[in-house]
């Protein structure tokens, strides 16, 4: 559905973006994650014909951005990062305003901005004026709006910025809801966002992107390796000799200690469950286990190592 | 079309939404009254003096209701003066800042549509502004038979003028994210067009003299109000507002570049 070729985006002064490339299939949730100025918002404003890019092309459905742009802003729905509101206006006006700019029939106007509001849940602000809203209104007036005239790809830049914990959450159900029928590119800088929402996962660093995958997969491929925490009663460098000797066991690490109890993380083979091994160590050397853990690396550390791995080169 | 007609719409919206259309429609209407007053009383005492003149030389031809129409509509073009750049100031500056140019520029609108929009919402308010002076006019023509000609003329150059004036402060609008600085640019840009006529009294070379007298954009209203439509006028004024709107879709196109 979006073909990102090579884009490369040189402003005055820096460079935003540089060759980057990915593709989105159709009804796929795509996350764009990556640190504030890495590239997130020029990418997206390349895509949706706002900005022209320096170098490479950008196709929607077929149609290249810079050759076609009225053709690919009537296939996207965009919602930047401040939702584009006209304050003054009341709800409905200024869904009709989007409505009319963005070429819906006439007649299919009120069915429209009707359809839009309860697919965001502002049915019930309707009338009101946009300035008096929350912010968690605004910013769901900002999807209504994206929503206008059906397009078949949606461009959302940090859709859940700045709401509350309950509004994040409506707003991400909403996004996944929307998935299949339309084809979705969400940027953001909060990661579990990416591992509750997306299919697939595109990081970028610093105007280039540094991994494009599912984020199960990123997990695995970077994890490296399985990760038990325990706790354990007694003494702590004959358990640490006795549990490093143990066969699948690469590391043993001492992360603590507290009235004679030593936290421990160990580091085993990967693909090798080495829990009951551990347990059954414990308990036949007479110790005492008071917690048995395994470890997944979250997409947190790996977007760290990921974006931190550049820096020491 | 339709997508033209809407920014039209929501602009005027906008403008009788925040009090900057009461404001200037308010001072507009209060100006032009104040000034078309005095006028008429200057001129009803210089009809009084003539009189007296006529009884020793005798009677002379005066047309009163065109010195007073004349004077008038001479007049309003100083108040646009002052009014034009409070129209335009936030036709793109607050798109600007308030981001919601992202909205327009990816909406399926092509530069120049939404550069029209703009401009014919301006215009819009404009030809109310416009339509407000004819109560005074209408007066004369109650009282009076003034000759309709000059009238129109006079008006045709108004809004000449005016177009001109809307296209520059929309073109300075696209520079900045803030009203007022929009404002007083554009202030100091129509005044600095003004005051050429002045600059051109002072000039010492013939040529120079007539240059800055043309680049004047006042003087070409004098003939305006005299009820004589000459096409070099009308193509100063026109050519004057189509380079503006050029610029501002230039403009729009390098916002676009720079993000």
């Amino acid at each position: 559905m979006i073909t990102v070729e090579n884009l490369t985006k040189r402003f005055a002064r820096k460079t935003a973006i540089e060759s980057v490339s990915f593709q989105v299939e159709k009804g796929e949730i795509l996350g764009f994650l990556g640190p504030n100025g890495a590239g997130k918002t020029t990418t997206m404003r390349i895509i949706t014909g706002f900005m022209p890019a320096s170098d490479g092309t950008v196709r929607v459905d077929g149609f290249d951005v810079f050759e076609n742009p009225i053709d690919v802003r009537r296939r996207i729905g965009y919602l930047p990062e401040n939702p584009p509101l006209y304050l003054e206006m009341t709800v409905v006006g200024y869904l009709r305003f989007v409505a009319k700019i963005k070429g819906v029939p006439k007649e299919k106007i009120d069915l429209e901005i009707q359809r839009v509001m309860e697919r965001a849940s502002i049915t019930d602000v309707q009338e009101r004026i946009i300035a008096k809203l929350s912010k968690g209104y605004k910013q769901r007036v900002g999807v209504a709006q994206a929503l206008i005239g059906d397009p078949p790809v949606l461009i959302l830049d940090e859709p859940t910025i700045g709401l509350d914990p309950k509004q994040i959450h409506e707003v991400r159900e909403l996004i996944k809801d929307l998935a299949g029928n339309h084809t979705v590119v969400l940027s953001t800088h909060i990661l579990p966002e990416v591992e509750q929402t997306c299919n697939r996962v595109v990081i970028i660093d610093r105007g280039k992107i540094v991994a494009v995958d599912t984020p199960q997969n990123l997990r695995f491929q970077l994890q490296g390796a399985e990760r038990v925490f325990m706790e354990i009663q007694g003494p702590a460098p004959e358990i640490t000799s006795k549990l490093k000797a143990m066969p699948g066991v690469i590391d043993v690490h001492t992360v603590g200690s507290n009235d004679g109890r030593h936290r421990f993380q160990i580091e085993g083979e990967l693909k090798k469950d080495i829990r009951s091994d551990l347990a059954r160590a414990v308990v036949q050397n007479g110790w005492g286990l008071y917690e048995l853990q395994s470890v997944t690396m979250s997409l947190e550390d790996i977007f760290l190592k990921l974006t931190t791995a550049e820096e020491r080169e | 079309m339709r997508n033209i007609l809407a920014i039209i719409e929501r602009e005027l919206r906008a403008y009788f939404i925040s009090p900057v259309a009461y404001v200037v429609l308010t001072i507009f209407v209060f100006l032009s009254g104040l000034f078309f007053r005095s006028i008429l009383a200057q001129v009803l005492q210089m009809g009084l003096m003539s009189q007296l003149q006529a009884q020793q030389l005798g009677p002379r031809a005066m047309d009163m209701p065109g010195m007073i129409t004349r004077g008038f509509l001479s007049t309003m073009s100083v108040i646009l003066l002052f009014v034009m750049p409070m129209l335009t100031m936030g036709l793109f500056s607050e798109e600007k800042k308030r981001g919601t140019i992202e909205l327009l520029l990816t909406a399926p609108l092509t530069d120049l549509q939404v550069v029209l929009g703009k401009f014919f919402a301006g215009v819009t308010f404009f030809l109310i502004l416009l339509l407000t002076t004819w109560i005074p006019t209408g007066f004369l023509y109650l009282y009076s038979s003034p000759a309709s000609g000059p009238i129109l003329t006079a008006y045709l150059g108004l809004l000449l003028y005016g177009l001109a004036l809307i296209a520059i402060g929309l073109f300075i609008s696209t520079l900045t994210e803030n009203q007022i600085i929009a404002a007083v640019l554009s202030f100091g840009t129509i005044m600095v067009l003004w005051l050429v006529d002045v600059l051109a009294n002072n000039a010492d070379s013939t040529t120079g003299k007539a240059v800055l007298t043309y680049l004047s954009i006042i003087s070409h209203l004098d003939d305006f109000m005299k009820g004589v439509l000459s096409t070099s006028h009308i193509i100063f004024y026109m050519s004057l507002m189509l380079v503006a709107l050029f610029l501002t879709y230039r403009s729009i196109d390098s916002l676009r570049w720079r993000g």
